[in-house]
Protein backbone atom coordinates (compact mmCIF):
# COMPACT_ATOMS: atom_id res chain seq x y z
CA UNK A 1 0.00 0.00 0.00
CA UNK A 2 1.18 3.58 -0.35
CA UNK A 3 0.98 5.91 -3.14
CA UNK A 4 3.36 8.48 -4.74
CA UNK A 5 2.78 11.76 -4.06
CA UNK A 6 4.73 14.26 -6.30
CA UNK A 7 4.86 18.03 -5.72
CA UNK A 8 4.61 20.16 -8.89
CA UNK A 9 6.00 23.49 -7.94
CA UNK A 10 5.01 26.22 -7.51
CA UNK A 11 1.76 25.46 -7.10
CA UNK A 12 0.20 21.95 -7.63
CA UNK A 13 0.56 18.43 -6.38
CA UNK A 14 -0.19 15.31 -7.95
CA UNK A 15 -0.78 12.00 -6.54
CA UNK A 16 -1.19 8.22 -7.79
CA UNK A 17 -2.56 5.65 -5.73
CA UNK A 18 -3.73 1.70 -6.16
CA UNK A 19 -7.77 2.31 -6.52
CA UNK A 20 -8.70 0.81 -2.97
CA UNK A 21 -10.19 2.42 0.15
CA UNK A 22 -7.16 1.99 2.55
CA UNK A 23 -4.72 3.42 -0.50
CA UNK A 24 -7.45 6.58 -0.96
CA UNK A 25 -6.86 6.99 3.00
CA UNK A 26 -3.45 7.36 2.75
CA UNK A 27 -3.88 9.29 -0.22
CA UNK A 28 -6.06 11.89 1.52
CA UNK A 29 -3.09 11.85 4.72
CA UNK A 30 -0.33 12.79 2.21
CA UNK A 31 -2.22 15.11 0.21
CA UNK A 32 -3.65 17.17 3.04
CA UNK A 33 -0.17 17.21 4.64
CA UNK A 34 1.54 18.62 1.48
CA UNK A 35 2.65 22.29 1.24
CA UNK A 36 -0.12 23.67 -1.12
CA UNK A 37 -2.96 22.04 1.47
CA UNK A 38 -1.94 22.11 4.97
CA UNK A 39 -1.98 25.83 5.72
CA UNK A 40 -5.91 26.15 4.76
CA UNK A 41 -8.20 26.32 8.33
CA UNK A 42 -9.04 23.42 9.39
CA UNK A 43 -12.95 24.02 8.10
CA UNK A 44 -11.40 24.23 4.70
CA UNK A 45 -9.25 21.44 5.52
CA UNK A 46 -11.96 19.24 6.23
CA UNK A 47 -14.31 20.04 3.45
CA UNK A 48 -11.78 19.37 1.20
CA UNK A 49 -10.86 16.08 2.42
CA UNK A 50 -14.76 15.08 2.35
CA UNK A 51 -15.29 16.13 -1.20
CA UNK A 52 -12.29 14.35 -2.32
CA UNK A 53 -12.67 11.08 -0.29
CA UNK A 54 -16.44 10.83 -1.91
CA UNK A 55 -14.91 11.26 -5.13
CA UNK A 56 -12.30 8.88 -4.86
CA UNK A 57 -14.25 6.07 -2.99
CA UNK A 58 -16.30 6.69 -5.63
CA UNK A 59 -13.87 5.65 -8.23
CA UNK A 60 -13.18 2.60 -6.14
CA UNK A 61 -16.53 1.28 -5.36
CA UNK A 62 -17.70 2.28 -9.07
CA UNK A 63 -15.60 2.86 -11.69
CA UNK A 64 -13.32 -0.08 -10.73
CA UNK A 65 -16.00 -2.32 -8.91
CA UNK A 66 -14.22 -5.09 -11.38
CA UNK A 67 -10.78 -4.23 -11.68
CA UNK A 68 -8.40 -2.95 -9.93
CA UNK A 69 -6.40 -0.42 -11.59
CA UNK A 70 -4.71 3.21 -10.37
CA UNK A 71 -6.21 6.98 -9.30
CA UNK A 72 -4.18 9.91 -10.27
CA UNK A 73 -5.38 13.19 -8.97
CA UNK A 74 -3.69 16.76 -9.80
CA UNK A 75 -4.53 19.43 -7.55
CA UNK A 76 -3.71 23.53 -8.31
CA UNK A 77 -4.20 25.81 -6.34
CA UNK A 78 -5.13 29.70 -6.98
CA UNK A 79 -6.00 32.44 -4.56
CA UNK A 80 -9.81 31.49 -4.58
CA UNK A 81 -10.08 27.68 -4.81
CA UNK A 82 -8.13 24.43 -4.96
CA UNK A 83 -8.55 22.49 -8.70
CA UNK A 84 -8.91 19.21 -8.68
CA UNK A 85 -8.16 17.00 -11.62
CA UNK A 86 -8.95 12.82 -11.28
CA UNK A 87 -8.00 10.52 -13.52
CA UNK A 88 -9.12 6.85 -13.79
CA UNK A 89 -9.25 3.66 -16.71
CA UNK A 90 -12.56 2.31 -15.02
CA UNK A 91 -15.84 1.61 -15.85
CA UNK A 92 -17.68 4.75 -17.40
CA UNK A 93 -19.92 6.63 -15.60
CA UNK A 94 -23.72 5.29 -16.30
CA UNK A 95 -24.95 8.09 -18.59
CA UNK A 96 -21.50 9.96 -19.07
CA UNK A 97 -22.63 11.79 -16.18
CA UNK A 98 -21.95 12.57 -13.24
CA UNK A 99 -24.91 11.02 -10.69
CA UNK A 100 -27.57 14.11 -9.91
CA UNK A 101 -26.48 14.06 -6.16
CA UNK A 102 -30.09 14.74 -4.90
CA UNK A 103 -30.66 14.33 -0.90
CA UNK A 104 -31.91 10.77 0.19
CA UNK A 105 -35.41 11.78 1.85
CA UNK A 106 -35.65 10.72 5.87
CA UNK A 107 -38.75 8.89 5.97
CA UNK A 108 -40.05 6.18 8.26
CA UNK A 109 -37.47 5.09 10.46
CA UNK A 110 -37.09 1.47 9.05
CA UNK A 111 -36.31 3.17 5.47
CA UNK A 112 -33.81 5.82 6.78
CA UNK A 113 -31.02 6.04 4.02
CA UNK A 114 -27.72 4.21 4.46
CA UNK A 115 -26.01 5.45 1.53
CA UNK A 116 -27.01 8.14 -1.49
CA UNK A 117 -24.57 11.00 -0.01
CA UNK A 118 -22.14 10.98 -1.65
CA UNK A 119 -22.69 12.94 -4.77
CA UNK A 120 -24.88 15.10 -2.45
CA UNK A 121 -22.02 16.15 -0.21
CA UNK A 122 -19.99 16.44 -3.82
CA UNK A 123 -22.47 18.95 -5.43
CA UNK A 124 -22.87 20.53 -2.11
CA UNK A 125 -19.43 21.51 -1.59
CA UNK A 126 -17.57 21.71 -4.59
CA UNK A 127 -17.02 24.75 -7.54
CA UNK A 128 -17.41 23.89 -11.74
CA UNK A 129 -18.08 20.28 -11.47
CA UNK A 130 -17.00 18.85 -14.78
CA UNK A 131 -16.42 15.00 -16.08
CA UNK A 132 -15.55 13.87 -19.36
CA UNK A 133 -14.68 10.31 -21.22
CA UNK A 134 -11.48 10.69 -23.25
CA UNK A 135 -10.56 7.34 -25.00
CA UNK A 136 -10.15 4.69 -21.88
CA UNK A 137 -9.97 7.17 -18.62
CA UNK A 138 -12.52 9.02 -16.74
CA UNK A 139 -12.07 12.11 -16.08
CA UNK A 140 -13.29 14.46 -13.25
CA UNK A 141 -12.76 17.98 -12.27
CA UNK A 142 -13.97 20.33 -9.30
CA UNK A 143 -12.99 22.77 -7.08
CA UNK A 144 -13.27 23.48 -3.50
CA UNK A 145 -12.89 27.46 -2.08
CA UNK A 146 -9.85 27.74 0.66
CA UNK A 147 -11.65 31.34 1.43
CA UNK A 148 -12.34 30.08 5.36
CA UNK A 149 -15.88 32.07 5.15
CA UNK A 150 -17.14 29.84 2.10
CA UNK A 151 -15.86 26.32 3.94
CA UNK B 1 -11.82 -0.42 13.82
CA UNK B 2 -10.90 0.10 18.20
CA UNK B 3 -13.96 0.88 19.87
CA UNK B 4 -14.05 0.85 24.02
CA UNK B 5 -17.24 -0.40 25.76
CA UNK B 6 -18.30 0.68 29.10
CA UNK B 7 -21.62 -0.24 30.50
CA UNK B 8 -23.09 2.64 32.85
CA UNK B 9 -26.16 1.00 34.68
CA UNK B 10 -28.92 0.80 31.49
CA UNK B 11 -26.70 2.70 29.24
CA UNK B 12 -24.02 1.39 26.68
CA UNK B 13 -21.05 3.40 26.01
CA UNK B 14 -19.18 3.47 23.17
CA UNK B 15 -15.58 5.24 22.25
CA UNK B 16 -14.60 5.76 19.15
CA UNK B 17 -10.80 5.15 19.90
CA UNK B 18 -10.50 5.60 15.88
CA UNK B 19 -9.46 9.21 14.30
CA UNK B 20 -11.96 8.01 10.91
CA UNK B 21 -14.90 6.53 10.14
CA UNK B 22 -14.14 6.32 6.48
CA UNK B 23 -14.79 3.84 3.17
CA UNK B 24 -12.17 1.71 4.67
CA UNK B 25 -13.36 1.10 8.23
CA UNK B 26 -17.02 1.73 7.53
CA UNK B 27 -18.20 -2.17 7.29
CA UNK B 28 -16.36 -3.11 10.42
CA UNK B 29 -17.56 -0.47 12.30
CA UNK B 30 -21.06 -1.32 11.44
CA UNK B 31 -20.41 -5.16 12.11
CA UNK B 32 -18.73 -4.43 16.08
CA UNK B 33 -21.28 -1.40 16.97
CA UNK B 34 -23.92 -4.40 15.84
CA UNK B 35 -22.45 -6.95 18.30
CA UNK B 36 -22.31 -4.53 21.17
CA UNK B 37 -26.06 -2.71 20.96
CA UNK B 38 -27.43 -5.83 21.14
CA UNK B 39 -26.92 -6.28 24.00
CA UNK B 40 -30.30 -4.26 26.21
CA UNK B 41 -30.19 -1.24 27.52
CA UNK B 42 -32.03 1.90 27.71
CA UNK B 43 -29.73 4.15 25.85
CA UNK B 44 -26.86 3.76 23.84
CA UNK B 45 -24.32 6.85 23.78
CA UNK B 46 -21.43 7.00 20.67
CA UNK B 47 -18.91 9.04 21.60
CA UNK B 48 -17.16 10.33 18.87
CA UNK B 49 -14.52 13.50 19.99
CA UNK B 50 -12.09 11.00 18.86
CA UNK B 51 -13.45 10.86 15.23
CA UNK B 52 -11.92 13.82 12.87
CA UNK B 53 -13.21 12.56 9.47
CA UNK B 54 -16.46 11.00 8.54
CA UNK B 55 -17.29 10.50 4.84
CA UNK B 56 -20.51 9.51 3.72
CA UNK B 57 -19.82 5.51 3.70
CA UNK B 58 -19.42 6.86 7.70
CA UNK B 59 -22.49 8.13 8.07
CA UNK B 60 -24.33 5.25 6.08
CA UNK B 61 -22.99 3.20 9.23
CA UNK B 62 -23.90 5.30 12.08
CA UNK B 63 -27.39 5.14 10.42
CA UNK B 64 -27.30 1.60 10.20
CA UNK B 65 -26.29 0.95 13.72
CA UNK B 66 -28.96 3.29 14.61
CA UNK B 67 -31.32 0.98 12.55
CA UNK B 68 -29.95 -1.72 14.38
CA UNK B 69 -31.33 -0.40 17.39
CA UNK B 70 -34.84 -0.72 16.94
CA UNK B 71 -37.60 1.71 16.84
CA UNK B 72 -37.63 2.46 20.70
CA UNK B 73 -33.95 3.03 21.28
CA UNK B 74 -32.18 5.97 19.64
CA UNK B 75 -28.49 6.77 19.51
CA UNK B 76 -26.93 9.27 20.66
CA UNK B 77 -24.02 11.01 19.43
CA UNK B 78 -21.80 13.04 21.38
CA UNK B 79 -18.43 14.90 20.68
CA UNK B 80 -18.61 15.51 17.21
CA UNK B 81 -16.09 17.74 15.51
CA UNK B 82 -17.02 20.64 13.15
CA UNK B 83 -16.39 18.78 9.52
CA UNK B 84 -18.36 15.87 10.90
CA UNK B 85 -21.42 17.61 12.25
CA UNK B 86 -21.12 19.11 8.92
CA UNK B 87 -21.65 16.12 7.15
CA UNK B 88 -24.26 14.94 9.70
CA UNK B 89 -25.91 19.05 9.24
CA UNK B 90 -25.40 19.11 5.53
CA UNK B 91 -27.40 15.30 4.70
CA UNK B 92 -30.27 16.74 7.31
CA UNK B 93 -29.04 13.37 9.66
CA UNK B 94 -28.80 15.72 12.32
CA UNK B 95 -32.36 15.47 12.79
CA UNK B 96 -32.25 11.71 13.40
CA UNK B 97 -30.20 11.18 15.81
CA UNK B 98 -29.95 12.85 19.68
CA UNK B 99 -26.80 15.22 19.57
CA UNK B 100 -25.17 16.31 22.52
CA UNK B 101 -22.14 18.44 22.78
CA UNK B 102 -20.50 16.74 24.70
CA UNK B 103 -20.55 13.51 26.90
CA UNK B 104 -23.57 13.85 28.86
CA UNK B 105 -23.29 14.89 32.85
CA UNK B 106 -24.24 11.38 33.93
CA UNK B 107 -21.68 9.99 31.85
CA UNK B 108 -18.93 11.43 32.90
CA UNK B 109 -16.29 9.52 34.66
CA UNK B 110 -15.17 10.91 38.17
CA UNK B 111 -11.83 12.94 38.77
Amino acid sequence: MGGTLSLTPPDGARLVIEATTLDVRQGLRDLMRCPLIQDLSADCLGTTELVLAEALNNVVEHAYARYSGQIEVEVRRDPAQLRFHIADKGLPMPGAAPPTGRLPAVGAFEDLPEGGFGWFLIRSLSQDLAYRREGERNLLSFGVLVDTAAC
Amino acid sequence: MNLETEHQGEIILIRVLDDRIDAASAIQFKERMREIVAKPSTRVVLEMSNVGFLDSSGLGAVVAVMKALGPIRRLELSGLSPTVEKVFRLTRMDSVFIIHKSLPEALRRAG
